[in-house]
């Protein structure tokens, strides 16, 4: 019995974060059908914000040398959330700018100097043995001349190839997006994995029947509830919310209504990635995992089959999910089936799609001919 | 589609450019996980392998000609290992392959040194299949069947009766060791009360941790790398699993106590016989030029380094023909090279015996606290 409530909790903690990511998978869902793959990735740049704000750029103490200054880092601390879930909603908000709605509207001029630009690094990186010796700043002046040298050719191809709102178009550009995350942050950030060290005291409160709760597994899951409702109340209560939800009804309508449709759009990407930000960070501070540009592949991945199992689009949903998920998993984890924990994730995916291939709160939409 | 092109751009942009071997060069290829999970383990071992060559060539290389080391990074990924050390014996012509640490990966590219007649030399593989994937594959380190089994007598001869296993399922090493420290603890009459299993990229261990609590183990042996086994000590505090933690060589790097903290306060893990509280006048003399070199001090995996790659070069040395099938003779015949890391005679399957040290985890640095001969285990 305190074995099975244990694990439970660990469920919830680790439901709480994959509710966390499946929210932001499924706002997207709900405005675009698209499924942004790019989005367990936009986690991983949380943990990376975090670890360099718990490092470098916040001033945290080390509780081993100044134990005093527990209340100073729980105050940088918040500010280290808020930095995060602030990057994080800004790449978001870029990712659908540059990625996906060139494929709505159309290659703007703007999209052809930011892709031209994105593309002339990695050419310039593989002349890198010529300047080699040169230093870095070479390096960047010829990649951003590369750059624009690039853009005729990027505005070509986007002739050429007559980008279509089709949806197999949006989710291979996700999948695009997802490949340059991950890659640019081998390149940016280096494949050694990084720590956190021990910045917030951590406590752990044992309830009755002899189950232990953490500080840190409060604080993850404190902190997950507080953006959940607050984002519940953001969705049903404001303006901006109002619109996500008319979108999501019928775009044409809505946009027939006067409602800035892109500026919605942008808005929900910057709502997910905000969320998919706190999470990473907060893992990444809390739970002190090793900290890799592949950081948000799996969980990103079992967010999306908890935002499947919860009915794609639903926001309640993803909630639901998310925690089923974790606890599904911690569970298996926890028996002597180990071995089979990702096996989990996967096999409710087939279940659900079987079964119930809206799932567990989504509403069954049939296809208007 | 844009996100598509870049992303491969990326991907091919590390590349570096290799020639044929010209008369006056001896071209010796070195693969190793310079980035990724396990980079410590990649860039230790090269360091040391750098040394020993830049000190062969100082000494005048072998037979008068140079030899040129062209190292390739595998980012820590097996597939990886297996394209790059194909490029390296076929278009590098590299007479003789060095690497790599991690034994998931030195199997990926072996069968390749093996196809193409290029000896391999495995610097810190301690898994026993490596060697047996072919007669041009070594290593100069002790195999898992070794190391795990001084784990296992250390864990009695501490006085532990009950253990529990958490193994890394996927990691070759981490399950190979498992099984050979069961075995040892089991023979010595020790009891193993648990097994669970975990990935690499994990990120939360908590509920095997605590089923492996409620078994009521004395230690838990953990043989993964470094970049989990923090994490994995960490939480297992954080439940309230105090007992001692033991591990393998994989520990052996110094990012394992900023992933850890003070969690592995205490733990002891078995590592090739290398140290700097070794009083052996080559093993000084190797910190001190290491030292001057890199400016850090050299870990075990950098000795190891060393020592393939100076095994290699005397190789090389005694061999009839400069060419693949000559160097595997000649090193197939090594008998005592004095390493650093110990004395080194090759057995006919191509294993170094050597001595195994276990170390305690003080603060951050790794105390001696035994050290083991394979005649005290009867191997």
């Amino acid at each position: 019995m305190q074995q099975i409530a244990q694990q439970l909790i660990y469920g919830i903690q680790l439901g709480s974060l994959y509710a966390l990511i499946a929210l932001g998978y499924t706002m997207v869902y709900g405005v675009l059908r698209l499924i942004n793959f790019a989005h367990g990735d936009v986690y991983m740049v949380g943990a990376f914000v975090g670890f360099y704000a718990c490092t470098r750029w916040l001033p945290f103490k080390d509780l081993a040398v100044h134990p005093e200054a527990a209340g100073a880092n729980i105050a940088l601390a918040v500010v280290a959330l808020l930095l995060a879930m602030a990057i994080c909603s800004a790449m978001g908000v870029l990712i659908e700018r540059f990625a996906y709605r060139p494929l709505r509207n159309g290659l703007q001029k703007a999209d052809a100097h930011f892709w031209g630009l994105v593309l002339g690094f990695p050419i310039t990186g593989l002349f890198m043995p010529v300047f080699n010796g040169w230093g870095p700043l070479v390096a960047v002046v010829v990649g951003v001349g590369v750059g624009f040298a690039m853009r005729p050719l990027v505005a070509w191809l986007a002739r050429r190839v007559k980008l279509s709102e089709s949806r197999l178009n949006a989710l291979i550009t996700a999948i695009g997006v997802s490949l340059l995350l991950e890659n640019g942050g081998l390149l940016v950030f280096g494949a050694n994995p990084n720590f956190i060290p021990n910045i917030l005291p951590e406590r752990t409160y044992m309830l009755p029947g002899g189950v232990m709760v953490g500080s840190s597994q409060l604080t993850i899951l404190g902190v997950s509830l507080v953006l959940m409702l607050s984002l519940r109340y953001i969705v049903m209560y404001t303006r901006p919310g109002k619109a996500m939800r008319a979108i999501s009804h019928d775009i044409e309508a809505a946009k027939l209504m006067g409602i800035d449709t892109d500026r919605v759009i942008a808005f929900t990407f910057a709502l997910g990635g905000s969320l998919a930000g706190a999470g990473g960070a907060m893992v990444a501070a809390l739970t002190h995992v090793k900290i890799t540009p592949l950081f948000g592949l799996l969980p990103g991945l079992k967010a999306f089959v908890a935002a499947v199992l919860g009915g794609a689009g639903s926001l309640p949903g993803a909630m639901v999910g998310g925690l089923l998920m974790g606890s599904a998993e911690s569970f298996v984890a926890g028996s002597s089936l180990s071995m089979f924990r990702d096996a989990i994730a996967f096999c409710v995916l087939i279940i659900i799609l079987l079964v119930r291939p809206a799932g567990l709160m989504g509403r069954h939409v049939p296809e208007k001919v | 589609m844009a996100a598509l092109i870049v992303s491969i751009g990326l991907n091919g942009c590390k590349q570096q450019g290799g020639s044929a071997a010209d008369s006056n060069e001896i071209i010796i290829g070195e693969y190793a996980s310079l980035t990724g999970t396990t980079a410590t383990f990649g860039v230790s071992t090269h360091n040391g392998v750098l040394l020993a060559i830049e000190e062969a060539n100082a000494a005048g290389g072998v037979n008068g000609k140079k030899i040129k080391l062209i190292t390739e990074d595998d980012r820590s990924k097996a597939d990886e290992a297996r394209v790059v050390v194909t490029k390296l014996v076929t278009q590098n012509k590299a007479v003789a392959v060095l690497g790599e640490v991690a034994s998931t990966r030195s199997m990926t590219a072996a069968p390749v040194c093996q196809q193409y007649k290029v000896p391999m030399v495995s610097p810190s593989s301690t898994n026993p299949e490596v060697t047996r994937k072919g007669d041009y594959i070594f290593r100069v380190c002790f195999t898992d069947d070794f190391q795990a089994a001084v784990v296992g007598k250390f864990a009695y001869d501490k006085g532990y009766r009950k253990a529990a296993i958490f193994k890394d399922m996927k990691n070759d090493y981490s399950v190979a060791f498992a099984d050979n420290f069961a075995k040892s603890f089991i023979k010595q009459g020790g009891k193993v009360v648990g097994e669970q299993s975990y990935q690499e990229g994990d990120t939360d261990f908590k509920s095997q941790l605590n089923t492996l609590k409620a078994a009521g183990p004395d230690a838990i042996l953990c043989p993964g790398y470094y970049s989990e086994v923090g994490t994995i000590g960490r939480q297992a505090r954080e439940i309230g699993l105090n007992v001692p933690i033991l591990g393998g060589d994989g520990w052996d790097s110094p990012k394992l106590v900023p992933g850890a903290g003070t969690a592995l306060n205490g733990c002891y893990f078995s590592n090739h016989r290398f140290s700097r509280e070794l009083d052996l006048p080559e093993v000084k003399a190797f910190i001190a030029n290491f030292k001057k070199k890199y400016n850090e001090e050299p870990d075990a995996l950098a000795a190891l380094g060393y020592d393939a790659a100076g095994l290699v070069v005397d190789a090389m040395k005694r061999a009839a023909k400069l060419d693949g099938p000559g160097i595997r003779d000649a090193i197939a015949r090594t008998e005592g090279f004095k390493g650093v890391t110990g004395v080194i005679t090759l057995d006919k399957n191509r294993n170094a015996r050597k001595e195994a040290l276990i170390l305690r985890i003080d603060g951050d640095v790794f105390r001696v606290e035994k050290t083991y001969r394979p005649e005290e285990l009867g191997q």
